[in-house]
């Protein structure tokens, strides 16, 4: 058993030195980063002290039905956020809703297929914030890139439409570019990881006394089913996305 | 008749621009004319549908643009677009594009020629060439559809005046050695009376 870890708000406090310090170097080069750091500060201790709750009392509650109901939560919100930077697509929303709603089935899918883990609110949720959480992040940048380029592009959209092209074949130097954008930062990650970076759940385990070995082998589950979970709901956000930009008589809407 | 506009209003970006327009065009060459914003490009994007009416209807050979096939109909009703938007690659990748997907391998060297530009420049590279030479890569493109009727829309507004009259010597030459019809829109009358049979005013989207 891995010996548990007790944090107390005191040393949770203590960590604040070093925002502290972003704060006056902020004012300092007067990078007006202050509020925005405070805010930072203040949401992640509510936010996660709030879900800190939520799952204490799933755990207790050990029920998988619970953790179904939270995973939809974090999809309808993680679809709002996303849709939120990705002003410039109309109707974002479904499109994204179903690419998390994807990424998350796919992967908690997976990893209890495998074995992994049994399925318990204990494994499930953390793997659940993460993979919804990337694939936000790659399905957002996707759109946004996706919503600037058919707006640059117009012009060449509507010449190509104008020689008999479908709106998939005219909008597919866009989406390829778009989709890149989306999912480079999380294969460069997974590139350098070990390397420059150690994620997350390895961190966790060996900072919780796991051997680290298995420390390693449960981060590599996790790097790759997010890497396919996460491509996925790109792929599945921008093949849906970019049909809202036309008509069905392949029209580039204004 | 090639086209007739029925009662046809149209607006872009919430703004009317064409308002109840009644019109036929008949195989030949076109000339519309009017000033910027008059809605003379909205027109010719009615003719091959990358817009539709918001009222009344357009006919292409009898027949309502929104009974045919939309892809079909561009392929037979090709837009040349006022400013060269060429794909990445060559110019023969450029100039077989629209053809082959339709599953018809082109003449490049052919539909070059009848732009006005010899084989060599098939195998350049598309960003390198001159804003005359994108154009004509945009005619020859358009071209190798081998439509009925070629829209162009301000061929030349964006060339020096000898490029101009060299493009406008090709639309001759085209119509001699083809059995097409041109829709052309300009802000020039004069331009308007060289190459046009016929001559379109539309000023404040009504066509007088």
């Amino acid at each position: 058993m891995s010996p548990s870890i007790h944090v107390s708000l005191g040393e949770v406090a203590g960590a604040l030195v070093l925002v502290a310090i972003a704060i006056g170097a902020s004012l300092w080069e007067r990078a007006a980063l202050e509020a925005d750091i405070g805010l930072a500060v203040v949401r992640s201790f509510v936010q996660l002290t709030a879900v800190g709750y939520v799952i204490k009392l799933l755990f207790d509650q050990d029920s998988v039905a619970l953790v179904l109901a939270l995973v939809a939560v974090m999809v309808v919100l993680g679809a709002l956020t996303a849709r939120h930077r990705a002003r410039a697509v109309p109707g974002a929303f479904w499109p994204l809703l179903g690419a998390l709603g994807l990424a998350a089935a796919a992967t908690l899918g997976l990893v209890v297929a495998l074995g992994v883990f049994d399925p318990k609110p204990r494994y499930l949720v953390p793997v659940a914030g993460i993979v919804i959480g990337n694939a936000m992040t790659a399905a957002a940048v996707a759109l946004n890139r996706l919503g600037d380029d058919v707006a640059r592009s117009r012009r060449e959209i509507e010449a190509t439409l104008s020689l008999g092209a479908t709106a998939a074949q005219a909008m597919r130097p866009i989406i390829r570019r778009s989709l890149r954008s989306g999912l480079i930062p999380l294969i460069d990650q997974t590139k350098t990881t070990g390397l420059i970076t150690f994620p997350g759940i390895m961190v966790g385990m060996l900072l919780g006394g796991a051997a680290p070995v298995d420390a390693v082998r449960l981060q590599l589950i996790i790097l790759y089913t997010l890497l396919g979970a996460v491509a996925m709901s790109s792929f599945l956000a921008m093949g849906l996305a970019y049909r809202n930009f036309f008509t069905a008589y392949h029209q580039l809407r204004e | 008749m090639l086209f007739e506009l029925c009662g046809v209003s149209a607006a872009r970006a919430g703004r009317p621009v064409l308002r109840g327009v009644d019109l036929g065009l008949s195989p030949g060459a076109t000339a519309v004319v009017g000033p910027s914003g008059s809605g003379k490009s909205t027109l010719l994007r009615l003719l091959n549908r990358l817009a539709d009416p918001d009222a009344g209807e357009v006919r292409f050979r009898g027949r309502p643009l929104r009974e045919l096939d939309v892809l079909e109909l561009r392929r037979e009703v090709a837009l040349v677009p006022q400013l060269p938007a060429l794909l990445e690659g060559s110019v023969g990748d450029n100039v077989a594009y629209g053809a082959r997907l339709a599953d018809r391998e082109p003449d490049i060297g052919r539909a070059l020629a009848l732009a006005g530009l010899d084989d060599s420049f098939a195998d350049r590279d598309g960003g390198g060439l001159s804003v005359g030479e994108q154009q004509r890569v945009m005619l020859a493109r358009a071209l190798a559809l081998e439509p009925r009727v070629l829209l162009l829309d301000e061929p030349t507004a964006a060339l020096d005046a000898r490029t101009r009259d060299a493009v406008e010597a090709t639309f001759g030459r085209l119509r001699e050695r083809l059995d097409i019809s041109l829709v052309l829109v300009t802000h020039d009358p004069a331009q308007a009376r060289r190459l046009g049979d016929r001559i379109v005013t539309v000023e404040e989207g009504l066509v007088t």
